[in-house]
């Protein structure tokens, strides 16, 4: 085709420190055109994307736009460029109300006319029906209120190439359709649009070609029409893999953890939890499906000691006496302290589960240094399972003594799962446990939490990705805005089962595009 | 008693001056994420710049014009100060160094330029004693002629040099600019998230650095004020005291607003003086009720802090330096 | 010549954050930086003495190590701003910002002194002398406490509180020393005790301030020891590292705070003793003399380490010693010291930069590559 393109790069290389972000890429993407990239959590498409709208600067290679090569040092250069970025993470200040974030940055008056502002925010909501109310403050706003708050700021800029980063984990399937129509028309406007996702169904309904990276290279561009769902995943994960996760039958579960009826609201009296209950069994791997940020996280926390909530109760029975202990607003001391067993993945793994800054013994030291008597450290024992950690999940370190910010994500993965499971668990919580992990490790993941069931643990697995859910669990719990709409038995369940219940609240409660 | 009262407000007024230059420049530093601790230093500065550049120019002239007299020292002050505030910037914004240490450094460094100029320029440039730079002075008190013609209200309003009108006239264009300009928004997105404004292509290098620097220049002028206007020109070592941090004070008691720190630097003026017109106080009590302006602070603080009302939190970003490719 | 125009176009450099520099380098770094500074220092001193610089850094080194009196001064001045910063360390590596070290010494000072003075000739010396560590740590930890409980509960600015407080201390110093102004009018105490000497601390082996060093030293090494082996010591990196990871375990992150706060206020208060009953022996609103903010800097400079505190420390006083005597021997105002000591924060602050961050020349890399 000889058009060229709105956009073009050209062997772009990144790296932070000794982390190979991107390496080579090439790739473009024409006017009137939805170009998806995708790519599994860690890939490096967002990094790729940041270099396009000035956040990062890269090593090497060049971007071109209409033909021409341009530097881009800055966002600034990017929207001279007509490049608008809607960040997964919002960029937005939270003090500010919606017109004032949409206007900010923007050359014009010195005198700022809100109003007139707020007119042709209207107007452009008006266009593609959003609806907002332009003088809410951020921090007031829902995460899909935030959402459209930054597509309508790229639209107010006339931009005529965007780039959506993972635009629908936050979004109700009729949501996601609403935004397709508006990408849909925008892209027959002439538009050049670029998305990043990991989900296939959005890939293939969507847009026009897809670029694969893996790994921080590309692997290939193909046209939509032309693919099939199993020849991209081939291209994304490297060679064919039908997940083949093992599993073993429940043996004779008990229930260990009673969660009834807890509801938690947050400072602004949004309900977080509503009226949540299930049950844990031991020898029993109990998933937990639901969109980001529908309550997971704060589920969890609850039943660690690290949320409080408003009413409802959280029981443990003790495996070996059979002794029934209240969690409810304990702290997690506390609940340590009561003999209950319970471990914890966080979903932050830096800035939770570890201590980015300190090397791996005293990560270990995280769970076990109020033992004993004496007011010193002990750190020989730390010491002893750090290196056997780093031996058994084969953790690539420099040594012990390395701080485990400097590994990689799956690294550190290893070294705080081995952590929580070295305390011999009778309760183990992981949330997203394999995001952004490669391949190699989410099996390693997927093995230490098997044995943990097959030793009797109750396991409550948070996750993401269906096709995993479904394959390593034994019951999995769908969770929408804070409820649960349904429990089913993982063997039998399909994914559009669990689709299906994910969005049942979601779809009552979306008001976004109206 | 009205003249009395009117007394107390115009000592009010006069005390609470060179706070206000100082926490106008402070807030208009905050507003852009620094958290300048050398504020304090950067006064001094632009007290004794001030009162280099009129030393100099009331040497070098027998029949001195009454406009050069205000005008060099002025920017010599700007200058002094401004000069102050680029250090810090360079270091905190370009250097990315921590901002109480460096702004702890210049407040050291500043009020010892200060006082080593202060006390010793004189005898280096020749003239024994100490310096009073009595027509600049002059110059600077200067107020309305119709003052006294106008009893109370002449005192209150029209009896000040042209010094303290600029402050209050400051602090209502930075309250103006800050809020309903795009500069203020702008400014306002760099303290309260650099990344965003950053991504909205605000150029949070250059906000930071203009703000650091005017904000320093305007913090000087209350050195300058307190100099030439309060002190009728005589420059005593250490004279200036705490009113630096005073003016920090007064940043959080105005919840980071410039044109309630108008009020608020003639409230704390107030009470800076009110022992003065209390009858029959001790001279130890005397001290406690110079605490009050601190206490009050920290009881404003407080309050803020319980109220958690997000409008009037301190800028979020405040005392972190930006990275961009941090991650 | 394709890259030609964009080169022209390109950032000149950019700058990226180092991985970790190997500690010869890292102290190189710092080294050329104090060196560079000690330059400008020259520099300015040659401006407005017109003298040789060499003979003034002489003269400096007199100031400091010119008579045996003269090194015993420069090492209590040491310890003093030394065990200030210890004060302060803890806090710091909990990322607890207390600038209030000042106001928490001043108090410590008042305690002493009103020991001292209201009940000074009324007990017996070792009691009296138990009793003014115990109401000196007390005061220390009151003023350190007050922002610490604000701060764990309400997330009070702690920085500007400890701010305040320190005014709010100094105030009250100057109260009481209205209230106990001897002679009358003065408004100042002058020496407590003179005669009677009760609560000074005594002579050891002829030296007067040799009690105040061994007391410095041994908190030195007790602070190492608490910072690096002792489980408070742990959760003070936790906590400071990141509060969500410390709740995730189980610490108590309040409590934390509130404890470590007491303890740098505690030790404050130790430093008002030491200044009050090991040294001064009088009370005025300058008797910790800025060194409460001083000692900010220590800390940093040692990053945190007590053991190089004793050199970060001793470099502070040595210059501010030496620059003391340049004043003297050539008749200037000692603000001097002031600046010198300004200037050469400024560089060793700046240098850090050069430690954690990696400048890379855009253009130096074309060139590179195109020779490869």
């Amino acid at each position: 085709m000889s058009e060229t393109p709105a956009l073009e790069l050209k062997h772009i290389s990144k790296s932070f420190g000794s982390v190979i972000a991107n390496h080579d890429v090439s790739m473009s993407v024409r006017k009137g055109e939805i170009l998806s990239v995708l790519g599994e959590n860690g890939s490096g498409k967002t990094t790729l994307m940041n270099m396009i709208a000035g956040i990062y600067y890269p090593d090497e290679g060049q971007i071109f736009i209409n033909g021409s090569e341009v530097v881009i040092r800055s966002p600034k250069d990017a929207y001279e460029h007509k490049i608008g970025m809607i960040h997964q993470h919002f960029k937005l200040v939270d003090v500010f109300t919606a017109t004032e974030n949409i206007v900010l940055g923007l050359r014009g008056n010195g005198r700022l006319d809100l109003k007139k502002a707020a007119e042709s925010i209207q107007e452009i909501s008006g266009k593609y029906g959003f609806e907002i109310d332009p003088n809410k403050k951020i921090y007031q706003m829902s995460v899909s209120e935030k959402q459209t708050v930054e597509i309508i700021k790229v639209l107010y800029r006339g931009a005529d190439i965007l780039i959506l980063d993972e635009p629908t984990a936050v979004l109700t399937p009729q949501e996601t359709q609403k935004l397709f129509s508006v990408l849909r028309r925008m892209r027959d406007d002439g538009k050049a649009i670029i998305i990043i996702t990991h989900k296939l169904h959005e890939v293939l309904s969507l847009s026009d070609r897809v670029s694969v990276l893996r790994k921080g290279e590309h692997i290939a561009t193909v046209l939509t029409s032309e693919t099939s769902e199993s020849q991209l995943t081939e291209m994304m994960v490297g060679k064919k893999i039908s997940l083949n996760i093992e599993r073993s039958e429940p043996a004779d579960p008990v229930d260990r953890l009673i969660v009834k009826n807890i509801n938690c609201l947050s400072r602004g009296g949004v309900k977080l939890l509503d009226d949540v209950s299930f049950t844990a069994r031991s020898g029993e791997i109990l998933g937990i499906a639901g969109i980001a940020g529908s309550g997971q996280r704060e589920l969890l926390e609850a039943i660690a000691g690290l949320q409080h909530i408003d009413n409802g109760e959280i029981t443990y029975i003790d495996p070996k006496t059979g002794k029934k202990e209240n969690l409810r607003d304990k702290s997690p001391l506390q609940i340590r302290e009561m003999g209950v067993r319970l471990s914890f993945v966080p979903e932050d793994r830096l800035g939770m589960g570890l201590v980015g800054n300190m090397d791996i013994v005293d990560n270990m030291l995280l769970r076990s240094y109020r033992r004993g008597k004496s007011i010193f450290l002990e750190k020989k024992q730390p010491r002893t399972l750090a290196e056997e950690i780093i031996k058994q999940l084969e953790v690539v370190t420099p040594g012990v003594s390395t701080p485990v910010r400097r590994l990689s994500g799956g690294n550190v993965q290893k070294v705080l799962v081995g952590r929580e499971i070295a305390s011999s668990p009778s309760v183990l919580m992981a949330a997203y446990p394999v995001r952004g992990l490669d391949i190699n490790s989410s099996y390693l993941i997927y093995k230490l939490l098997n044995e943990q069931k097959e030793n009797g643990v109750a396991v409550i697995f948070v996750g993401e990705d269906l096709d995993v859910l479904l394959e390593l669990c034994d019951r999995i719990m769908v969770i929408g805005s804070g409820k649960i709409t349904g429990i089913v038995d993982a063997r039998s369940a399909t994914k559009e089962e669990i689709g299906l219940l994910m969005t049942k609240t979601e779809s009552e409660g979306g008001t976004m595009y109206a | 008693m009205l003249e009395t009262l009117a007394l107390v407000i115009q000592r009010a007024v006069v005390q609470g001056i060179p706070l206000l230059y100082g926490s106008t420049g402070e807030i208009i530093t905050e507003k852009s994420g620094n958290l300048n601790l050398g504020i304090p230093g950067i006064m001094y500065v632009g007290g004794i710049s001030g009162v280099i550049g009129a030393f100099f120019y009331e040497r070098s002239t027998e029949n001195p014009s009454s406009l050069l007299l205000v005008l060099i020292p002025l920017l010599a002050s700007i200058l002094g100060s401004g000069l102050m505030a680029l250090i810090y910037s360079f270091l905190t914004i370009t250097l990315r160094a921590n901002q109480n240490v460096t702004g702890l450094t210049l407040t050291i460094f500043g009020t010892g330029f200060g006082n080593f100029f202060g006390g010793s320029m004189a005898q280096l440039f020749g003239e024994g004693g100490s310096i009073a730079l009595t027509q600049t002075s002059l110059a600077f008190q200067t107020s309305f002629p119709f003052a006294e013609k106008l009893g109370s209200i002449g005192t209150i309003f029209f009896s000040y040099g042209f010094l303290a009108y600029l402050a209050v006239i400051i602090a209502f264009i930075s309250a103006y600019v800050l809020k309903k300009t795009r500069v203020g928004l702008q400014l306002r997105a760099v303290g309260e998230n650099p990344a965003t404004a950053d991504a909205a292509g605000v150029n949070v290098t250059r906000y930071k650095y203009a703000a650091t620097i005017i904000g320093g220049a305007i913090a000087g002028l209350g050195g300058l004020y307190f100099v030439m206007d309060y002190t009728s020109g005589v420059w005593s070592n250490g004279g200036f005291g705490d009113r630096g941090w005073l003016a920090i004070a007064l940043v959080i008691f105005a919840l980071w607003k410039p044109n309630v720190s108008v009020i608020g630097s003639i409230l704390f003026g107030g009470l800076y003086v009110i022992y003065l017109f209390i009858p029959d106080l001790a001279r130890s009590t005397q001290e406690l009720f110079k605490m009050l302006p601190y206490v009050v602070t920290i009881i404003v603080l407080i309050v803020v802090s319980m109220r958690k009302k997000r409008e009037y939190q301190p800028p979020e970003h405040l005392g972190l330096s930006y990275f961009r490719e941090e991650r | 010549m394709r890259n030609h125009a964009a080169n022209k176009r390109e950032p000149l450099f950019h700058i990226v954050k180092r991985d970790a520099l190997p500690l010869w380098k890292s102290i190189l770094v710092r080294v050329i930086a104090i060196l560079l500074a000690l330059l400008v220092c020259a520099v300015v001193v040659v401006f407005i003495t017109d003298l040789n610089p060499l003979e003034v850094y002489k003269s400096m080194f007199d100031g400091a190590f010119g008579s045996s009196r003269k090194i015993w001064t420069t090492m209590q001045n040491t310890a003093i701003l030394l065990c200030i910063s210890l004060a302060v360390t803890p806090a710091f590596k909990m990322r607890f910002w207390n600038i209030g070290a000042e106001g928490q010494v001043m108090v410590g000072c008042l305690g002493t002194a009103a020991c001292m003075i209201l009940i000074g000739d009324k007990v017996p010396a070792p009691l009296l002398m138990v009793i003014m560590v115990v109401v000196s740590i007390a005061c220390g930890t009151l003023w350190g406490v007050l922002p610490a409980i604000f701060k764990a509960y309400w997330n009070t600015n702690e920085s500007l509180f400890t701010l305040m407080m320190n005014y709010v201390a100094i105030q009250l110093v100057s109260f009481f020393c209205t209230v106990w102004e001897n002679p009358k009018g003065s408004a100042t105490i002058g020496m407590i005790n003179m005669n009677s000497q009760a609560g000074w601390f005594p002579s050891l082996f002829g030296q007067k301030y040799l009690l105040n060093i061994l007391i410095v030293l041994v908190l030195t090494i007790g602070m190492y020891i608490y910072l690096k082996y002792n489980k408070h010591g742990y959760e003070i990196a936790v906590v400071g590292e990141s509060q969500n990871t410390a709740r995730y375990v189980g610490m108590n992150v309040k409590k934390i705070i509130i404890r470590t706060m007491a303890l740098s206020g505690a030790i404050c208060g130790v430093a008002g003793l030491l200044l009050v009953a090991g040294t001064d022996h009088t009370l005025t609103t300058s008797s910790a003399g800025g060194m409460g903010f001083t000692a900010i800097m220590v800390s940093w400079l040692a990053k945190f380490n007590p053991l190089l505190m004793i050199l970060t420390s001793f470099l502070i006083v040595f210059l501010e010693r030496g620059a003391g005597e340049i004043a003297t021997d050539f008749r200037l105002n000692e603000s001097i010291a002031d600046i010198l000591t300004g200037i050469i924060l400024f560089f060793i602050i700046g240098c850090e930069f050069f430690v954690n961050y990696q400048i890379i020349f855009t253009k130096k890399r074309k060139e590179a590559d195109s020779d490869a």
